[in-house]
């Protein structure tokens, strides 16, 4: 199994690690505005990058979509079965709720209720830990984690 | 190209000795603000930082020099001092609370490490020039302080934002940074007041101020943010301005560095607002941040600068072996390689913003005559030298490696 390593940039985001079966090592840097960066480390100097590709927001969800990220329920759930307590659940938006056409960070879910978006599901589409600045839609399904007293809170919330 | 600039200046200077009237003002501000864009070209040209060409323009505009400032020299002293005020503003955006406390827990040794070896140089050598502590202090504070902007833009420039070396790089600049913010309070309450208690009620004062700032972004973080937060850029810009100009201003008044305050404010502010400002507010910023480096090459008599330059040199070579030291010893104890460890020690070596606002407060203060020219001669040497320097780190690391192996064969 790869061992991910996770490191704050400060400053500029989380740099994400790791070794490939070839002994190689590649990394993503999640910029804090969104934006992507695949690195390739170099082999003879493991510590420095050798080569890049940036990609917009949009851009880094199309190649997750290409290499399979979309499995983010599957994965989930596995979460759920490992940690106690923890809670999962796909909240429907309807076209009633007060936070349909404004931002997450509008609705501030996780300031009032504790309660975690980790991602948005909208006709086919999967938006993957969605920041702040997202905005919601009418039909949106929302999936969110957290404590189960937490998850009908923010059901109260989005669909009051 | 500066022949196109000259007669202009000459004119505003003529114009002068009339009223003060409007068409010199525009014609002498306009003026500068050509030379600095001429010096920031010529700067980008070489591959090195506008900070000490912006710093050499000056030298050119000050008292006794052929394009001495006659009208505008108030108004530039005035936007110098927005200039320090945005520049700290938008450091302390740079960075969230909990981002600060995860950096300073994780690498308070390597924060230690920093202070010790490159304030240390700048303290004795002010000592050894008998010119007493409030004067060790600020030249300490000037040596310790590399920075932030010049190394950020070095990381950018070369492409070493992924590399594994560069959380410690960034980690000790942001300890740097509120070094600096327990700096400041110091070094001004040392030169408004002679008295101890007063300085210990001043450092006090600063570290209530700077636990506020913390709590303020902890827990009101996401609040502050919303109501700071405006889909418009203009209200946003107005607003966030505003509010650190007042703080610093609010600081000023009872005798607290508006600097800090402007820091204290752009770590108080998070989320969405923060991350917003920061982008709209680069243009304003980058303006008056020009308009303060040039003011203080004005400040600085460029006939003192020759005398200064031996000590100031020397200080120069002792500070690049400390830096580059700090950061290998830190990248070693992220587990990084020799490589890693000369590119993370080379690229420390930039001095530059807050070095200048530090000799900037001494010589208002008018503490030492000398120490103005001896930091100008210091930060033109480190901030031409440290990109410099960062830039053949790895050439010079891999002719190492090769010398080690060499003698292993």
């Amino acid at each position: 199994m790869t061992t991910v390593r996770e490191t704050p940039v400060p400053g500029v985001g989380v740099r994400y690690e790791f070794e490939l079966e070839n002994g190689r090592h590649i990394g993503v840097l999640a910029h804090r505005s969104g934006r992507r960066e695949l690195l390739q480390y170099s082999a003879r100097d493991p510590d420095a990058v050798e080569a890049k590709i940036t990609l917009t927001p949009d851009e880094g969800k199309v190649v997750a979509e290409l290499l399979g990220g979309t499995q983010l329920a599957e994965s989930l759930a596995q979460v759920q079965q490992r940690v106690e307590g923890l809670a999962i659940d796909w909240l429907p938006l309807p076209a009633s709720s007060p936070f349909a056409g404004r931002t997450i960070g509008d609705a501030g879910v996780r300031t009032r209720t504790g309660v975690s978006i980790v991602a948005v599901l909208r006709g086919d589409e999967a938006f993957a830990a969605p920041g702040p600045e997202f905005g919601l839609q009418a039909d949106d399904t929302v999936v969110v984690v957290g404590t189960p007293e937490g998850i009908r809170a923010t059901d109260a919330l989005l669909c009051r | 190209m500066t022949a196109d600039i000259e007669p202009a200046v000459i004119l505003a200077a003529q114009g002068a000795e009339a009223e003060l009237d409007l068409a010199t003002v525009l014609l002498e501000l306009g003026s500068v603000l050509l030379l600095l864009a001429v010096a920031g070209r010529l700067a980008r040209r070489l591959g090195l930082s506008p900070i000490p060409f912006f710093l050499v323009a000056g030298l050119f505009l000050g008292e006794g020099t052929p394009l001495e400032l006659e009208a505008t020299r108030d108004f530039i002293e005035i936007a110098a001092q927005v200039g320090i005020v945005l520049l700290l503003l938008m450091l302390g955006l740079e960075y969230s609370g909990r981002e600060l406390l995860a950096s300073i827990h994780a690498n308070r040794a390597a924060g230690l490490v920093d202070f010790v070896l490159n304030a240390t140089p700048g303290a004795l050598t002010a000592w050894f020039l008998g010119w007493g502590t409030t004067a060790a202090i600020f030249l300490g504070g000037i040596t310790y302080i590399s920075s932030s902007g010049i190394v950020s833009k070095v990381l950018d420039d070369l492409g070493r934002v992924g590399n594994r070396e560069t959380p410690s790089v960034l980690s000790i600049l942001v300890i740097e940074d509120l070094g600096m913010a327990l700096i400041l309070p110091v070094s001004v309450g040392l030169l408004l007041s002679a008295g101890v208690a007063d300085t210990v009620t001043d450092i006090a004062v600063a570290a209530v101020a700077i636990a506020a700032a913390f709590a303020v972004t902890l827990f009101f973080g996401d609040q502050l943010s919303r109501v700071v937060f405006h889909r418009s850029t203009e209200l946003l810009v107005l607003t966030v301005v505003g509010a650190a100009l007042a703080v610093a201003g609010g600081a000023e008044q009872i005798h607290a560095p508006a600097a800090v305050a402007a820091l204290l404010v752009g770590i108080a502010l998070s989320g969405p607002a923060a991350d917003a400002a920061k982008v709209a507010l680069i243009p304003v910023r980058d303006l008056f941040a020009a308009v303060f480096f040039v003011f203080f090459g004005i400040e600085v008599d460029p006939a003192t600068l020759p005398q200064a330059l031996p000590a100031a040199a020397a200080l120069a070579v002792v500070t690049v072996v400390t830096k580059l030291v700090t950061g290998a010893w830190a990248a070693r104890r992220a587990g990084i390689g020799l490589p890693g460890r000369i590119r993370a020690g080379t690229v420390l070596i930039a001095h530059g913003e807050f070095s200048i606002i530090l000799a900037g407060l001494a010589l208002a203060g008018g503490i030492e005559p000398d120490l103005g020219p001896l930091a100008a001669s210091y930060v033109l040497i480190v901030a031409i030298a440290g990109p410099l320097l960062a830039r053949f780190a790895d050439p010079l690391a891999f002719a190492l490696v090769e010398a080690r192996a060499g003698r292993a064969d």
